[in-house]
């Protein structure tokens, strides 16, 4: 526990950062409920109408639908390669560790539109040998969304190996288990958390991506960040506004999950 | 001997997956805009040269610098302030300003950007109270300009400067302030003096950080910007989409690429990786 406090400044200008930081979140609220078909304030009487039509209006379901699967496949596809990945580097510990390491966590560091501009290239160039896997598909999306996820459910995973104690691994190594058991039967277990928090980490980024997205989509795999987005930039639409509050209080709700589980743990 | 052997083939095996995954999805890809950047239109060191000589990319890059120059001069400020009350405040002060600052870095960045226009659009939260109060009579410009990219993209950044400066007030040696206390200096010279200057280490890490994230960044400014205010992410989107010169699309991307990659050589010249988190 700190004993050097901050003092009244910091405070207030701790708490005027702190309503900045809130603001844009709570000012979806009104803008939500107006009964307009524009972005207004409502001015006297309140509506559900933007939250119906997220439901009655077919496009919004399309892209719910979409984006959940393609943030299902491409978070296995990324736990995986991060997991065997990981598991290698941890078990054999093998020369130039450091270099391949980095070289993994690349689509991390580089500026995102330049990962985009690199997927847009791949996915266009695959476009001409298959029309199910290349640009504008579900497939290729989930593709994309996959290199710019491996690189954190790495970083996750490779941080709770760090945290296992090695010994286990050499007391079943001693008794003569092989490598695919010492990897599933041993390692895997204790790292359970890293790897469920890898999966999961991976599928909000894909949920969320939207700087790839649009420069791999056009007019059939429409993600529902891609939908917001041409929304957003066409005529505002109040019903973002509705999708908005829902996605907030999914977020908080999660959040408020997470710090419970994690509270509890240690004790368990 | 045959120990290292199969230990060498389990490594291999394990790692190659994603290492080829990446190899060829991403690495490969990659070479080929760099062929786009010297290969179209026409062969030739062309595109770069248009880099160095286009006023229009020119004016771009240059407005890109300033926008990361002044986000990241208010994003770090305002990570500090909080900072110090997440780090170093009383427990139910670390709860809140953790949830300020946890919240909105787990929400999209395109609900965030939405949440500006609410805020800041003419007929938005902020005009209508200050119109209703009588204070302004025609609403003001705050978006689709470039006060509203500096406000979001300030926004969207916070978060992120506040880590490694986390990190760097948790670390530090609190005895050294409560001696400067002790000895007699006041709140505000402890802090300019001493508190400050312990945590270089964690201002110039998360200054470079958001500065590296500025330069890059292309929701927040298209949206915010509304077209009036391009950055080079958007300059990137524009030329491959809008007038397809993708051989200057993907020059921009070499420059932007090696730009980023002297800046982060720089940044672990002075902070190691581990400070950061």
């Amino acid at each position: 526990m700190p004993t050097y406090r901050p003092g009244p400044v910091s405070l207030i200008l701790a708490v005027l950062v702190a309503l900045f930081l809130l603001m844009p979140l709570l000012a979806v609220i009104p803008v939500s409920l107006t009964p307009s078909r524009m972005l207004t304030m409502p001015t006297g009487e309140l509506s559900l109408r933007h939250y119906r039509s997220l439901i009655e209006d077919p496009r919004w379901l399309d892209s719910i639908l979409l984006s959940l699967r393609i943030g299902i496949v491409s978070s296995a596809l990324s736990t995986v390669l991060a997991l065997t990945f990981s598991l290698g580097v941890w078990m054999f510990q093998p020369r130039f560790t450091a270099a391949l390491v980095g070289f993994v966590l690349l689509p991390m560091v580089v500026p995102p539109v330049v990962s985009a501009v690199t997927l847009y290239f791949l996915l266009t160039s695959v476009s001409g040998i298959s029309s199910f896997f290349g640009y504008d598909t579900w497939l290729g999306v989930a593709m994309a969304h996959s290199v710019m996820t491996v690189p954190f459910a790495t970083v996750l995973i490779l941080v709770s190996l760090s945290q296992l104690d090695r010994r286990i691994d050499l007391a079943a190594r001693g008794l003569g288990a092989s490598v695919w058991e010492r990897a599933t039967r041993v390692i895997m277990p204790n790292i359970k958390f890293g790897i469920v928090t890898a999966a999961l980490l991976s599928f909000v980024l894909s949920w969320e991506e939207i700087g790839v997205t649009l420069f791999i989509t056009s007019v059939n795999a429409i993600t529902l960040p891609r939908l917001m987005w041409m929304g957003l930039r066409d005529n505002i639409d109040p019903a973002i506004a509705a999708l908005s509050v829902i996605l907030i209080i999914i977020t908080v709700l999660v959040l408020a999950m997470r710090s419970v589980i994690t509270r509890r743990r240690p004790a368990a | 001997m045959r120990g290292t052997l199969s230990d060498r083939m389990g490594a291999a095996l394990l790692m190659a997956p994603l290492l080829l995954f990446l190899v060829l999805a991403y690495a490969w890809p990659f070479l080929g805009v760099v062929k786009w950047s010297f290969t179209l239109p026409s062969p030739g060191l062309g595109q770069y040269h248009a880099l160095l000589t286009d006023d229009l990319v020119q004016s771009v890059f240059i407005r890109t610098l300033r926008i990361a120059a002044i986000v990241t001069v208010v994003s770090v400020t305002a990570a500090y302030a909080i900072t110090v009350v997440w780090v170093r405040g009383s427990p139910v002060q670390r709860v809140l300003a953790e949830f300020c600052i946890l919240v909105p870095f787990w929400i999209s960045v395109l609900t965030r950007a939405f949440g500006w226009v609410a805020l800041l659009s003419n007929r938005g939260l902020i005009n209508t109270w200050l119109q209703s109060i009588g204070f302004i009579s025609e609403p003001l410009t705050l978006v689709r300009n470039e006060f509203g990219v500096i406000v979001g993209m300030s926004h969207f950044l916070i978060p992120f400067a506040v880590f490694p400066l986390a990190s760097a007030m948790r670390s530090l040696d609190e005895r050294v302030l409560l001696a400067a206390r002790g000895l007699g200096s006041s709140r505000m010279r402890t802090f300019w003096t001493v508190f400050v200057p312990m945590t270089r280490s964690g201002i110039i890490g998360s200054a470079l950080i958001t500065f590296v994230f500025s330069l890059g960044f292309f929701v927040t400014p298209a949206i915010l910007g509304g077209g009036r205010s391009v950055m080079i992410a958007e300059l990137i989107y524009l030329r491959i989409f809008q007038s397809p010169d993708w051989g200057l699309g993907a020059a921009i991307s070499v420059v932007l690429v090696v730009f980023v990659g002297a800046l982060m050589a720089l940044l672990f010249r002075y902070v190691k990786p581990r400070q950061l988190v």
